[in-house]
This record gives C-alpha cells, sequence and structure tokens, in this order.
C-alpha cells in the first residue's frame, strides 16, 4: 500500500490583474504521484516549475488565496484541511530550504524540541545533534551563527525528532559542497531505510539519483514521467519522455546539450502538450491534446508519442 | 560584551556633548535675536515705576553691553558649572523650576506612555492576529483616526465630556485649588492625572498599535513562522514562541524613540488642562520672555529625548542576539 498518494492535484492562486478583475492562475495541474513506505521519490526539475508549492499542498500550509483540487491519500486515508492539521508536524514533517526557516531570535535546540517539550525529548535531540555531527554547543547558537551545512542539519533534525513517517524535503541539498551535500542525502537514505516515506524536491537530479527509489520529473507545474532511478543510464534511452530525456542529456557529465526555449509561465501554458514548444518530436497533434498521464514500461509518461 | 558596552556609551556620550553644544548655541542665537526684551520680560508690570536709568542699571548688571558672542561664553561656563540662571517669572533658580515641573510631567508621561504602550500593543497584536476580520478593521480605523487627531483638540473634547457635563473629573490644574499643599491627598494628584494622562495616550496608541500590527503580519508571512505551522504549531502558542519573540523588541524601542513626541504633545495636553508640568512652564517660558528657563527647557528636553533614543538603541544592540553576538563566532 502506498503511504501518500497524490491525484490529479491542482493549485491555483486568485490575484488582482489590471485593477480590480480577478483571475486565477493555475500552478500546478493535474499532478500525480505515489510513494511507499521506505521509498524516496525524488521530484526533479528545474526552478519555478512549482515543486515547493506541491510539499506547502501536501503539509496544507499555502497561502490563503490558493485554491486546491484533486486528492491526496495519507496511509489510505483522504486528507482534508482538519486532517492534514492533526498530522502535521506529527505524522508529515517538511525540511525546509533554508535557514530563514528557523526563528531568528530563538536558540537552535529550544527551536528543534517541539513546544513544551520533556527532558527525554531534550536527550534525544542531543542525540540526533551527535548522530547528525553537530557539536553540543551547536543548540545554544542562534540560526545566524550556523553555516548552510550546519543548518541543513538542524533542519533534518527537527523532522526526525517529530519521528514522522512522511519527511518532505524541499531543496536540502542547494549551497552546500558536494560533500555536505551527499551527506545530507545519505541521511535521507537512512531514513528511509528505517522505513519512513521522503519525498525529496530538488533541481539537483545528479545528486538525487544517488538515493532515489523513483524519479518524478516535473515541468510547467505537472508531472510529465515518474521513472525508477534506473532509467536514468547512458544517453536516457530507458526515459519515457523527451523532457526528462533532455534533462539528463543537459548535464556536464552527460552530453552538456541544452535545449532552446524556457519553460511556459503559470497562466501562459500552451493548449496542447505543455512540452510541445520545445519539443524535438512534436507533431501537430501535440499541440492540439492535453496527453494524459499513462503506464509504459512500468513507469508513467505524459506523452502521446512515448513507447 | 563589557568593553563593548563602554565603548559604546563613550562613542553616545561624545554625541550628547556636541549635540548640547549645537542646540545651546543655536537656541542662544534664536533668542539673541528675537524681540524679547530681558530687561522688559524681568521688571514685567513695574514698567512703569521703573526709570530708563534703573533699566540701564539692569542690563549693565546682566552685561547685556557686551557682544553676544562673550554673553554665551559667559552663559555656557555657568552652565557648565551647573548654574542655569534664575527664572524671571518663577523667581527661581531654573534647575530647580524645572525639577518640580518635571515631577509632574514625569507622573503624566509615564502613566500615558506605558499605558499607550501596553494598549498599542495588544491592539496590534490582536489586529494582526485578526488581519483582515472586523476587529481588525475596527483597530485600524480607530488607529488611523486618532493619528489624525491633534492632542489638544481631543484634550478639549474630554475635558468638556468628563469634567464640565458629566463631572467626574477636575477641570483643570494638578492639584485642588484654595487646599493647603499640605492637605493635598495622593488621589487628589491622580484625579487630576487622569484626563490629560488619557489624552496623551490615546493618541499615542495609534503609533505603536500600527507598527506592531505591521510587524506581527510580516512575521507571520515570514518563512518561519510557515515552518513553524508546518511542525504543528497553531493559534496563540505559535504568538507565543515565535510572533512575541519577534515584535517585542521592536515594539519596546519604538515606544521609547518616541520621547519627542511625547514631549511634544504633553506641552499641548498640559496647556489645555492648566496642568503644572514641564510642557506648561516651556509654554508660559516662550510667551514671557523668560530666556533662562526657556534654554533650560530647551536643553533638558533635548537630553530627556536624547535619553529615550539612547535606551532604544541599547535594547537593540544589547539584546538582538544578532547585533550583541554579530562577529563573535
Amino acid at each position: 500500500m502506498c503511504k501518500l498518494e497524490v491525484e490529479n492535484l491542482s493549485v491555483s492562486f486568485s490575484h488582482y490583474d489590471r485593477g480590480l478583475r480577478q483571475q486565477m492562475v493555475e500552478v500546478i495541474h493535474g499532478l500525480s504521484l505515489s510513494i511507499k513506505a521506505g521509498q524516496i521519490v525524488a521530484v526533479v526539475g528545474s526552478s519555478g516549475s512549482g515543486k515547493s508549492l506541491l510539499a506547502h499542498a501536501i503539509m496544507g500550509i499555502l497561502p490563503g488565496n490558493a485554491v486546491m483540487a484533486g486528492r491526496i491519500c495519507y496511509g489510505g486515508e483522504t486528507l482534508n484541511a482538519q486532517r492534514q492539521a492533526t498530522l502535521r508536524g506529527k505524522e508529515m514533517a517538511l525540511v525546509p530550504q533554508s535557514v530563514n526557516y528557523l526563528d531568528p531570535l530563538m536558540r537552535v535546540g529550544q527551536q528543534v524540541r517541539i513546544p513544551g517539550a520533556d527532558q527525554v525529548q531534550a536527550a534525544q535531540q542531543r542525540n540526533l545533534f551527535e548522530r547528525y555531527g553537530l557539536e553540543p554547543g551547536v543548540e545554544q547558537l542562534y540560526p545566524f551563527q550556523l553555516s548552510g551545512g550546519m543548518a541543513r542539519r538542524v533542519l533534518l533534525s527537527t523532522a526526525t525528532l517529530s519521528g514522522a513517517s512522511l519527511i518532505i524535503a524541499d531543496e536540502p541539498t542547494p549551497g552546500l559542497h558536494h560533500e555536505a551535500a551527499r551527506e545530507t542525502l545519505l541521511h535521507f537514505r537512512e531514513l528511509a531505510d528505517e522505513g519512513r516515506s521522503i519525498l525529496l524536491i530538488t533541481h539537483d537530479i545528479e545528486s538525487a539519483l544517488t538515493v532515489a527509489d523513483k524519479v518524478a520529473v516535473f515541468y510547467a507545474g505537472t508531472t510529465v514521467e515518474i521513472a525508477a532511478a534506473e532509467d536514468f543510464a547512458g544517453h536516457g534511452e530507458r526515459l519515457r519522455h523527451p523532457y526528462s530525456r533532455a534533462l539528463w542529456n543537459a548535464l556536464p557529465q552527460n552530453q552538456f546539450q541544452p535545449i532552446p526555449g524556457a519553460q511556459p509561465l503559470p497562466g501562459q501554458l500552451p493548449d496542447g502538450c505543455v512540452f510541445a514548444p520545445r519539443c524535438p518530436a512534436a507533431s501537430a497533434e501535440c499541440s492540439e491534446i492535453k496527453p494524459d498521464m499513462r503506464k509504459l514500461r512500468g513507469g508513467m509518461v505524459r506523452c502521446i508519442h512515448a513507447s | 560584551m563589557i568593553r563593548k558596552l563602554l565603548a559604546f556609551l563613550g562613542f553616545k556620550a561624545v554625541r550628547l556633548a556636541s549635540l548640547m553644544f549645537a542646540i545651546s548655541l543655536i537656541s542662544f542665537m534664536l533668542v539673541q535675536n528675537s524681540p524679547i526684551d530681558p530687561v522688559q520680560a524681568y521688571v514685567g508690570a513695574d514698567a512703569v515705576r521703573v526709570s530708563p536709568e534703573q533699566r540701564a542699571q539692569i542690563a549693565a548688571y546682566w552685561g547685556l553691553e557686551k557682544p553676544p558672542l562673550e554673553r554665551f561664553v559667559i552663559w555656557s561656563s555657568a552652565l557648565l558649572q551647573g548654574d542655569m540662571g534664575t527664572s524671571m517669572i518663577y523667581r527661581q533658580p531654573v534647575e530647580e523650576v524645572i525639577g518640580e515641573r518635571f515631577l509632574n510631567s514625569a507622573a503624566l508621561m509615564g502613566v500615558s506612555w506605558l499605558l499607550s504602550g501596553i494598549i498599542g500593543f495588544i491592539a496590534g497584536v490582536v489586529a494582526a492576529m485578526k488581519k483582515d476580520t472586523w476587529i481588525d478593521r475596527c483597530i485600524q480605523w480607530y488607529c488611523y483616526t486618532l493619528a489624525s487627531t491633534p492632542a489638544f483638540w481631543l484634550g478639549l473634547l474630554l475635558l468638556m465630556i468628563f469634567a464640565v457635563w458629566l463631572g467626574w473629573f477636575p477641570v483643570g490644574l494638578g492639584v485642588p485649588a484654595g487646599v493647603l499643599a499640605d492637605e493635598v491627598t495622593m488621589a487628589d494628584r491622580i484625579r487630576h492625572l487622569i484626563l490629560p494622562a488619557l489624552t496623551l495616550s490615546v493618541v499615542g496608541i495609534s503609533n505603536i498599535a500600527l507598527h506592531t500590527r505591521q510587524k506581527l503580519v510580516d512575521v507571520l508571512e515570514s518563512d518561519y513562522v510557515l515552518f513553524a505551522r508546518a511542525r504543528g504549531e497553531t493559534g496563540f502558542r505559535l504568538f507565543w514562541r515565535h510572533g512575541l519573540r519577534n515584535i517585542a523588541l521592536p515594539a519596546v524601542s519604538l515606544q521609547f524613540a518616541s520621547f519627542s513626541e511625547l514631549f511634544g504633545g504633553a506641552v499641548l495636553a498640559e496647556q489645555v488642562f492648566s496642568y503644572p508640568g514641564l510642557g506648561q512652564a516651556a509654554v508660559d517660558a516662550g510667551l514671557r520672555g523668560d530666556v533662562p528657563l526657556l534654554l533650560g527647557i530647551v536643553l533638558f528636553s533635548a537630553l530627556f529625548v536624547f535619553t529615550g533614543n539612547l535606551i532604544a538603541d541599547l535594547l537593540y544592540r544589547f539584546i538582538d542576539p544578532r547585533i550583541r553576538k554579530a562577529g563573535v563566532r
């Protein structure tokens, strides 16, 4: 059974466009993915594709002007706002991007512990800091005194300490040097091996592949492909979607080949397939029909030509 | 830490000295060029009985025929020795007048400072926590209305309603008229204090409330509050753990930095209520040409406002860990 299932999720924002005309802009649309217990699913895509919003939608902490549609299931149970509020911080934990997510005026140790923490929790927190190689003095520091790597480990400790069985990590590695990034990801692997489910949101496909089981490729607010991590090999022959292949081949150690064009902005999506304007294999049909997600060779793909 | 504090205070002392010098020079020059005739102000109602020869003698006694620069040097060196001169209208040394008047004003300003600070802070917090609800709108409406209300007008309004029509409070003064000083009770003083203090605090609330509201709205939209919510913190506990911590210091600092508005407001409120405070003395000294008292009050109020700003600065520097510990790492 899947720990988390997201089906046909869409997130829109209402905003005022020129004067008082209210407009809805759909930032995420038709997104589906699922995670089993003990699995790491990496959601990869370039910046501005709406990845962070996915995390916020699952946690139920979208801003007030956001409207969500679709279904999110946790442990076989459909999540509504009330259910999300009960699970937040207990069953589901977020590992945010940066030190900005820590209260600037609160000592780190106090912050990692859940409010009203007892002695047992304080001891657990110290153990965790030790496990993540944070010196005992760190808990007395303020967030601005942490280095990038320390901050990342502190944030990770909050999720681990909560005992949550679903951890959503939003860009946990940028800004870290190679060694520290690898170490952070290995910590996630450890947590997954303990039976937790991890949703790893990142734009760094290369390091995500070192620990992920499955990869969901995100483009212009939707998933275009869900593939096993092993499919990312060679020149991407086993990948199903042309965007995944382009992403893979753009890496320096592969062919270092960029594709022309840019990701369309939310609210300015093409009529047909979102990738059609940049796709080397696009046909006339592609710019007319929006392809659905379909099963293909043990994965999923959103492309009418994929085989 | 201690060394940093001393260095900071030393720097501030230099700032204060140069500020006081500049203010005394400028105000001396202003008074020098004003149409006030010190001799006329001194003789006052006795003008008809004082002959021109006697006037010349007074002028010579005070050294009025000397050039302005020399007089400034004489006045400022006396000032440095603690001699601020004699008030012409009170016939008392200036420092005594200021001391006595300031005690009255301190009670008035202190009470309204505390009241406006506490009420304003709470109002701001409530407005921000209930942003865009009717409570928030009411508080904001109240703040904008009062922010554009002159203190003296509000004072007159309160005086009319509570003192004249309802008769709950005395119409003015700091103590009951016709009662011996020994027989004035604390209750009397408090009864006379309530209306002016209310006037001052009602006006002072807007500033702190609007500032606190905006600050807390920003904090509630910050990434760290989003993360706190993601960790299951909500409502009052969220405010207590993250909100209060991040808005208290700016609010307290703002309140200390508002000493100048407080003093300005006190001048008007004391005038309306004939409350015998420093503000009223300042107006009297100005209108009746009491130069030593006027200069004394100018210098004293500058010191008062400077102290408020200094405290605000100190709070930030030695309480906020981001500034306190910067560079210690």
